[in-house]
């Protein structure tokens, strides 16, 4: 591989993810915030409360997963790499 | 497609592997043949869970009791999104991915596929490949599509057109970025849990991976379940 392909493909794996990290992180704290939240307001409901925050949890998750695909794409799966 | 190999892999027993395949040429097709094994074992191990559990008995016991609740808990999903009127016909498809996945998922997590020695490529998830999450995923668009088609007629597609005829353009995209976000995301989960569990048996191979890979075995049955409620609410979405 060139190696300024190389370079490049290493620092855009890297800033994929790490960007890729910031929004679902906000998110999944004010969820996580609100739950508590909740379940401190009505302890009784809180197996309910706990199943869909880790539903939505998982779902937040997943944004961070595509930028993870993207960073598995361009180091393992090059499309430039000749 | 390449390896990490900076380390002498055969002491440690572990490296990073992405895009190894053990290739099968079947009538001219090319298919990784690592996926099928796995796939033909995990479906197996369903259709005897299932055969075993169903018996007649009025009062379940031992394994027909575990299956039964089993069944309860995934008829739930599809109630869950459906409704209850709508929900039965939809339990069968909805319940078969859920199990499908789940299995393929701690397959992949619990079963130690190091220690059989394939030419190319290592057993694992199947899930971990980005073919089996994209089939699974188009089978639930052409569901939702199917289900919509029968229950509404021709009328399916005024669904596209509301509530302004503006958004054409992006309920139609929304067809497409469906079936692309729920294939990455399960491969990308799978793929990401035993990525680092082998990134951390290459740097410490004894007893650190263990949390992680507890971690993966929560995940993966998360995951699982998030594909099947997303396909469940597709449908929902498409009949309603």
């Amino acid at each position: 591989m060139d190696s300024i392909i190389a370079a490049a493909s290493v620092i855009a794996a890297g800033l994929s993810i790490g960007l890729a990290a910031i929004g679902p992180g906000i998110g999944q704290g004010n969820a996580a915030g609100q739950a508590v939240e909740g379940i401190a307001r009505q302890p009784e409901a809180e197996g309910q409360i706990r199943g869909t925050l880790l539903l939505s949890l998982a779902f937040m998750e997943a944004l961070t997963i595509y930028g993870l695909v993207v960073a598995l794409a361009l180091l393992f799966a090059n499309p430039f790499n000749t | 497609m390449q390896t990490l190999d900076f380390v002498d892999t055969t002491i440690l027993q572990s490296g990073v592997e992405v895009g190894v395949h053990w290739y099968w040429e079947i009538a001219g097709v090319t298919v990784h043949g690592q996926l099928f094994v796995v796939i033909w074992l995990v479906t197996l191990l369903l259709i005897g869970a299932s055969l075993l559990g169903s018996g007649r008995e009025q009062i379940p016991k031992g394994w027909q009791n575990f299956m039964e609740s089993v069944v309860e808990f995934t008829q739930d999903i599809a109630k869950n999104q459906l409704g209850e009127s709508f929900y039965r016909p939809f339990v069968p498809f909805v319940s078969t991915l859920f199990l499908f996945i789940f299995g393929c998922n701690w397959a992949g997590a619990l079963v130690p596929w190091k220690l059989l020695i394939l030419p190319e490529g290592e057993l694992a998830a199947p899930t971990n490949d980005i073919n089996t999450t994209v089939a699974l995923s188009l089978l639930v668009s052409i569901f939702y599509f199917t289900a919509g088609l029968q229950r509404k007629g021709f009328g399916y597609f005024k669904r596209y057109i509301e509530p302004t005829p503006i958004l054409l353009p992006i309920n139609i995209l929304e067809d497409f970025t469906k079936p692309l976000s729920l294939s990455f995301r399960l491969f990308g989960n799978v793929l990401a849990d035993e990525l680092t569990v082998s990134v951390l048996t290459l740097l410490v191979p004894l007893f650190v991976p263990l949390p992680i890979m507890v971690l993966g075995v929560f995940a993966s049955s998360v995951q699982a379940l998030i594909f099947s409620t997303l396909a469940a609410a597709y449908i929902a979405e498409a009949i309603e």
